[in-house]
């Protein structure tokens, strides 16, 4: 490997966070380039490290030079590389088609301040999926949920503040809760690297602490993912910040947390605590069930369309769950791919509510009249972006959810039922996609609202190459399939069985 | 003895924090929390943890109660009634407080030198201070360059706090609309002899104090976190004495960006030095013809950082505030 290519895990976070002080010494107006030419550079480095994964296997990294466990370890494995490929593919979609709906949003005055706590939340979701090490987790997830705290509160709408607020509070219990869990682990087997801790745990495993920690984790690292129920922060978050600030956290923010809850799991825990495997499906399946339900049922009956769409967020953070909670090969596959796949519709359709906004204010579903007509380019790529969503055949969507039926159909019985779960689910989501292209195809257009919309070009660019990418996932989804079969088999290498 | 005392600590601490949670007038609460805090950092101290101590003693105590009290200064004292159900969020707190002493039964017996925390990687801490970069504080090397990803991590978050401060209240009313300043902001306590001749006396000492501490990290506890605290402690006393404004005249805040900023920038500056040296990020080894010297140096500079970053904000947070009660 030439020396550039193995300082990759490092460049990868360095670039976007140092960065973010550059930006705040720069000129104003060039905020917005240096955050987006950091963000592709990020992604560059992204699909290079993912390259390298699918071709000579997992990546490691010793931060100072120093031997793990005794410094810092990164490590870059399938499922690191294709979270890293979304994050940082979210935040270039986003940086280059927003600068106008982001312009709209944020006051040219303190528009540095926006652009280097967006680089600092991309740098601190990188620098979480790129991490081998408990403790350092934990300083970047602080790092991006400062930072994204500030993009939701960075719109114009006053609403905004107290839905940071419920998320800042809810998230700062989130963390405590896996800090608390992390400094138990510690104190009984006195290492901070995840496969060191693997290695060590063994002995003290059955202990108090480590019970404990396991619970603290969980519950801590599922709020901050939003798994249902512990999703009341999400929708109103997603709802009042900036149209691009939503697509680009929408798209990855809560994946980043069901990462490393998906990661300490089973590579720590699983293999380790006598009957984990049996309580982690018994106490997440529910869960996720209830999140589809619950989800795709509020979406149905809401009338603002973020809000819908981040209500069908939480149901689709109940399909990931779903398919880790089968710990199965099968289910792993289903869950990370869905990862990829829901990143890419939902990051479509919010691109294209930023792109719809202008003419919908309000953005309640009787806002949209008339918006096949009025926007039908930026229309037509909502309804691709949305039938991925549901998992329409030829669409990414259909391809996890396949997954997902095929890992269900290896339990039996009790398969059909969470089939019928997942069926259930898609007919709901039928009808909330629906709802607002019924509003688009067939509703007036509200009274004195502009007739057509003036999309800018990047943005019309950006929402077509997610909704095309929808298309092309959909029929070949190798690339992604590949990271994510090889992720879930290194999930479960951990598991007995 | 140790142990009676440490007992006495945290209960008193128990104590405090229960009247935290219970004053309804926010100045109060505010006061507590100052007073909590230096009862962690006694106990801190009480378990030989000087550097943990330090940082409490400077931060919570001290810059967190003033930024707190700035806050309140533009809201009100007395807390709003809550909305939300008590007795739901004290069955939710309990049953975690229970979980969390139920595990420190079976925790390993204070001082135990077969503990994992001191027998599975601390012996390597130990050895190799010494082997790599001979300087008698362990906490430093461990902060500054074995875990120094994280430590630069932590800068990271300070400025991310310091980001969004800025953010959130440069804007809306009441910033900077040319209204006009109140006596308080120009004249601080300058009509008050006695607090501002004792005031004056001290601030030569207090930056003094953080300039040791900034440069004697390696030596004994202290480092940029402490140092950062205590020179914003520094200008904030003298902000209060002779006027916010008097203050902000000395450090304008495109100076105090630039700290924020050029802080976090010479921090991961040294990190990418290191790999365009041919180490890997933050290894500081190659900075120098001998490894011990480039580990020094390394620590040094980014300790640096550390203090210009911290300083930086915490006074950007100070004047953000007091500019929107302007």
């Amino acid at each position: 490997m030439s020396p550039l290519a193995a300082q990759m895990p490092a460049l990868q976070v360095v670039v976007p966070m140092l960065m973010a002080p550059f930006v705040l010494l720069l000129p104003k107006g060039l905020s917005w380039a240096a955050a987006a030419a950091a963000s592709l550079l990020a992604f560059g480095i992204a699909a290079q490290l993912a390259a390298t994964v699918i071709d000579s296997g997992p990546v490691a990294y010793q931060m100072g030079s120093w031997p793990a466990p005794y410094g810092i370890e990164l490590g870059v494995d399938a499922l690191g590389a294709l979270l890293l490929v979304v994050v940082t593919g979210a935040s270039s979609l986003a940086l280059v088609g927003g600068r106008a709906s982001l312009a709209a949003a944020v006051t040219e005055e303190r528009e540095h301040y926006f652009y280097a706590a967006w680089l600092l939340a991309l740098a601190g979701l990188a620098g979480i999926a790129v991490s081998a090490d408990a403790f350092n987790i934990f300083v970047f997830m602080e790092i991006s949920s400062l930072a994204s705290y500030v993009l939701v509160a960075g719109g114009p709408d006053r609403r905004a503040l107290p839905a940071v607020f419920k998320y800042l509070m809810m998230g700062t219990v989130g963390a405590t809760f896996y800090l608390i869990g992390i400094g138990l682990i510690y104190m009984a087997t006195g290492t901070l690297n995840l496969a060191d801790m693997d290695l060590r745990i063994a002995g003290v495993a059955d202990k108090e602490p480590i019970l404990a920690a396991a619970g603290f984790i969980t519950v801590g690292l599922a709020l901050k993912a939003a798994i249902f129920p512990l999703h009341v922060w999400l929708p109103n978050a997603y709802t009042y910040a900036p149209h691009i600030a939503t697509a680009f956290l929408a798209a990855c923010a809560t994946k980043v947390s069901l990462y490393v809850l998906l990661r300490f799991d089973f590579f720590v825990f699983q293999q380790n605590l006598s009957g984990h495997a049996l309580q982690f499906s018994a106490y997440l399946m529910p869960l996720a069930i209830l999140g589809i339900l619950v989800g795709s049922g509020v979406a149905m009956f809401e009338r603002n369309v973020k809000r819908l769409l981040a209500f069908s967020s939480v149901a689709q953070i109940g399909y990931i769950m779903l398919g880790a909670s089968l710990v199965s090969i099968g289910g792993l596959t289903a869950a990370t791919l869905h990862m990829f796949n829901h990143a890419l519709a939902k990051g479509g359709l919010f691109l294209a509510i930023a792109a719809l906004a202008p003419v919908a204010a309000g953005l309640r579903l009787k806002d949209m009249g008339g918006m096949a007509r009025r926007a039908p380019w930026t229309f037509a790529a909502f309804v691709v972006a949305g039938l991925s969503l549901i998992g329409v055949p030829g669409t990414a969507g259909f391809v996890s959810k396949w997954y997902l039926i095929s890992a269900a159909m290896e339990l039996g019985a009790p398969g059909i039922a969470l089939i019928g779960v997942m069926v259930l689910g898609s007919l709901m989501a039928v009808v909330y996609v629906w709802r607002i292209v019924e509003s688009a195809c067939f509703g007036k257009p509200p009274e004195n609202a502009a007739q057509a919309a003036a999309v800018p070009r990047p943005l019309g660019a950006a929402i077509w190459a997610a909704a095309l990418a929808n298309v092309y996932f959909g029929i070949a989804p190798g690339l992604p399939l590949r990271l994510s079969s090889s992720a879930a088999a290194s999930l479960l290498g951990h598991v007995p069985t | 003895m140790t142990v009676l005392l440490g007992i006495f600590l945290l209960t008193l601490l128990l104590i405090t924090a229960v009247a935290i949670v219970r004053a309804r007038n926010l100045f109060v609460a505010v006061m507590l929390m100052g007073i909590a805090s230096l009862l962690i950092a006694a106990s801190f101290l009480l378990l030989d943890a000087a550097d943990v101590a330090l940082t409490e003693a400077a931060v919570g105590a001290g810059v967190s109660t003033v930024l707190f009290l700035s806050a309140l200064s533009i809201t009100s004292e007395r807390e709003r009634a809550s909305s939300s159900r008590p007795l739901v969020s004290l069955v939710v707190v309990t049953a975690a407080a229970l979980i969390v002493i139920d595990s420190a039964f079976d925790k390993p017996r204070f001082g135990d030198p077969e503990a994992p925390v001191h027998s599975h990687l601390s012996p390597w801490y130990i050895e190799k201070t010494q082997e790599h970069m001979e300087i008698p504080n362990i906490v430093t090397a461990v902060l500054g360059s074995f875990r120094g990803y994280d430590t630069l991590g932590e800068v990271f978050v300070v400025l991310a706090a310091g980001i969004g401060v800025l953010f959130l209240l440069s804007s809306g009313p009441g910033f900077g609309g040319g209204k006009s300043t109140p006596p308080w902001a120009q004249a601080g306590l300058r009509h008050y002899l006695i607090p501002r001749v004792a005031g004056r006396l001290l601030i030569p000492f207090i930056l003094l104090l953080g300039l040791y501490i900034q440069f004697h990290g390696e030596y004994g506890p202290g480092g940029g976190f402490q140092a950062g605290a205590i020179i914003a402690a520094a200008v904030i006393l003298y902000a209060l004495l002779e006027g916010e404004q008097h203050a902000l005249k000395i450090l304008p805040q495109p100076v105090l960006t630039g700290l924020m900023a050029g802080g976090a920038i010479l921090y991961g500056g040294i990190g990418v030095i290191g790999m365009l040296l041919g180490g890997n990020f933050l290894d500081y080894s190659v900075l120098a013809a001998d490894p011990v010297k480039g580990q020094q140096r390394g620590i040094l500079l980014i300790e640096a950082g550390v203090g210009m970053t911290v300083t930086g904000v915490l006074l950007s947070i100070f004047h953000s505030f007091a500019a929107r009660r302007r």
